[in-house]
């Protein structure tokens, strides 16, 4: 099987220590609420490891809220591409958006939340890693925003195929990859039990219809690494009275008050934009 | 900068640019074979144009397999007109049971029946599956003129047929700079396709190659001398994601080719198999300039 690494420009992180069952999550999105709610759900379900997979910031209100609560509560971070654009100041959030609609409603979340993060927020996110390795019992678990080989790429289960998570869980070396980047939960797993999970994010709901946000435990049941999706409840009424009181826009407020997505919609593959009602 | 050649490519020094990884598998699955003719097509298909045959299903079920052992992350059935292919819907099948597809076609051929196999392929495949139908104006005298008498109204419904089905078509519409193009703007294409009873309108518009029948068309024009690319270029460090063919290759009758646009370009072809044609490759052609300076892909 050809490489699908390309030319690989880092090396692998170490393997870090050994933990039994982990919790996994990922685009807070500046919902400071949902990431207290998940964190707590996650230690009441006996988790012995919290990792959250970059995005701290966007769409929703005070970006160093959310920053506070992942160091508060001692959770392990990832460098996801928005926390990489407010931590360098750069000009947008490098979301990888390719349609002007999407990148207008991308742009609105950026501008503000780059204006409402503290210097100190922003120097934590510049220096947050960029990808981390754990280790489940025996087997080794690679961890990334987007795809182990580029920060913004999509792994969305209708466009991600079996044999091409092979071919990542072989050139990164890992039984398990985990990301997120896409903002819906799903995993697939190989004949042989590796796989790939993707934990969705706690910043919004999963363009379901519930309020709910989802996150991910992965655990060793019957010899086989398996993971659980979790739907956590969290005050959404409070979060959409800071979002109108912050100004953001309405589009977004509907999604925390409806569980449907309302904008940056292009770029869902068919299949998925079709269970959604916009 | 690699200095090596292309299969058939002249002894001169080539720009060329390194592979990343295959992500994108296309398959000429008719080759240049086409119901229609239109007067822009930048491979110069047509009812018996027969520079690359249709592929026999053995031979394109090889090339996914060639594929799925690359790594690859989605294939695109495109031609000539893939509907055209007796055992089409056998081939969405191997390729739907491997990664997802998407089908680039005129629409003309989607009847009742085949929009309801497709209808009940993208509600239950394992993976996703798009169709992109090519329509260039919001009414029958501004489609009609360049892609045919009568292909309008076959095209729209088409759309209204897929649509009824579940299917959300997106709709490409090529770009051209003169008295041709389409006179509509994107909105209007989408209250076509609302009209039409697509629920997610989606417009993918597609810059003009000046090349094959495009190059010869009234009002159309040849490249400039300018319109290369350059050593320079290249030294951006995402030009191999810039430009599709770092991370494409195109499957036809006649061999395996950098991209889709190139297929009638012996300098392009890179080998008989997908294997051999994974590598550094040409980006001299003129056609390059415009996925370059349009950052163009023809498959997102």
């Amino acid at each position: 099987m050809q490489r699908v690494s390309g030319q690989r420009r880092e090396p692998l992180p170490l393997v870090q220590g050994s933990a039994r069952r982990v919790a996994l999550f990922g685009g807070a999105y500046s919902n400071w609420l949902a990431v207290e709610a998940v964190v707590a759900d996650a230690r009441a379900r006996g988790a012995d490891a919290i990792w959250f997979l970059g995005d701290v910031g966007g769409f929703g209100p005070h970006p160093d809220r959310s920053i506070e609560a992942l160091r508060e509560l001692s959770v392990e971070v990832i460098q996801g591409n928005y926390d990489d654009s407010v931590g360098h100041s750069r000009l947008d959030c490098a979301c990888g958006y390719t349609d002007p609609r999407d990148n207008h409603f991308a742009q609105l979340s950026y501008d503000y939340t780059l204006a409402n993060t503290s210097a100190q927020g922003r120097s934590w996110l510049a220096q947050m890693p960029s990808a981390a390795r754990i280790q489940l019992g025996e087997r080794v678990v690679h961890l990334c925003h987007g795809s182990p080989r580029r920060v913004n790429e999509f792994l969305w289960e209708s466009t991600t195929p079996a044999g091409f998570i092979s071919g990542l869980c072989r050139d990164w070396e890992a039984h398990t990859i985990v990301c997120t980047h896409t903002g819906l939960h799903w995993s697939r797993r190989l004949d042989d039990g590796r796989g790939l999970v993707n934990v969705g994010a706690v910043g919004r709901p999963a363009n379901d219809g519930r309020r709910e946000v989802w996150y991910a435990l992965l655990e060793e049941v019957d010899g086989r690494l398996t993971e659980t999706f979790v739907p956590v409840a969290y005050d959404w009424e409070r979060l959409a009275r800071e979002m109108a009181a912050e100004g953001l826009p309405p589009e977004f407020i509907e999604t925390i008050t409806t569980g449907w997505w309302t904008t940056c919609l292009e770029i869902l593959p068919a299949r998925e934009r079709h269970r959604g009602r916009f | 900068m690699a200095t090596t050649q292309g299969e058939e490519g002249p002894t001169t020094e080539r720009l060329m640019l390194p592979m990343l990884y295959l992500d994108t598998l296309w398959v000429q699955v008719t080759g240049t074979v086409c119901n229609i003719a239109c007067k822009h097509c930048f491979i110069s298909c047509g009812p018996k144009v027969e520079r690359h045959r249709m592929m026999s299903a053995p031979d394109v079920i090889q090339a996914l397999d060639d594929g799925v052992s690359a790594g690859l992350r989605s294939i695109w059935f495109t031609g000539g007109e893939p509907f055209l292919h007796p055992e089409i819907l056998a081939l969405i099948d191997a390729a739907l049971q491997r990664a997802p597809l998407g089908i680039l076609s005129n629409g003309v051929l989607i009847d009742e029946p085949m929009a309801q196999a497709l209808g009940e392929r993208f509600a239950s495949a394992p993976y996703n599956l798009e169709l992109r139908i090519s329509l260039d104006g919001c009414t029958p005298e501004d489609n009609d003129r360049v892609r045919g008498r009568g292909v309008f109204a076959a095209a729209v419904a088409g759309i209204e047929r897929l649509a009824s089905h579940g299917l959300e078509p997106v709709v490409a519409v090529s770009l051209l700079d003169d008295a041709d193009a389409a006179s509509a703007d994107q909105a209007s294409f989408v209250q076509l396709l609302r009209e039409h009873g697509v629920s997610r309108p989606r417009v993918k518009w597609i810059p003009p190659f000046r090349i094959g029948r495009e190059r010869s068309r009234r009002g159309g024009r040849a490249y400039r001398s300018w319109e290369r690319l350059t050593a320079g270029d290249l030294l951006e460090p995402e030009a191999p994601l810039r430009l599709q063919c770092g991370t494409s290759r195109c499957v036809t009758s006649e061999g395996v080719f950098a991209c889709p646009i190139l297929i009638n370009e012996p300098g392009f072809r890179l080998g008989s198999q997908l294997s051999e044609a994974i590598r550094d490759h040409p980006v001299d052609h003129e056609a390059c300039h415009t996925c370059w300076v349009e950052a163009f892909s023809c498959s997102v």
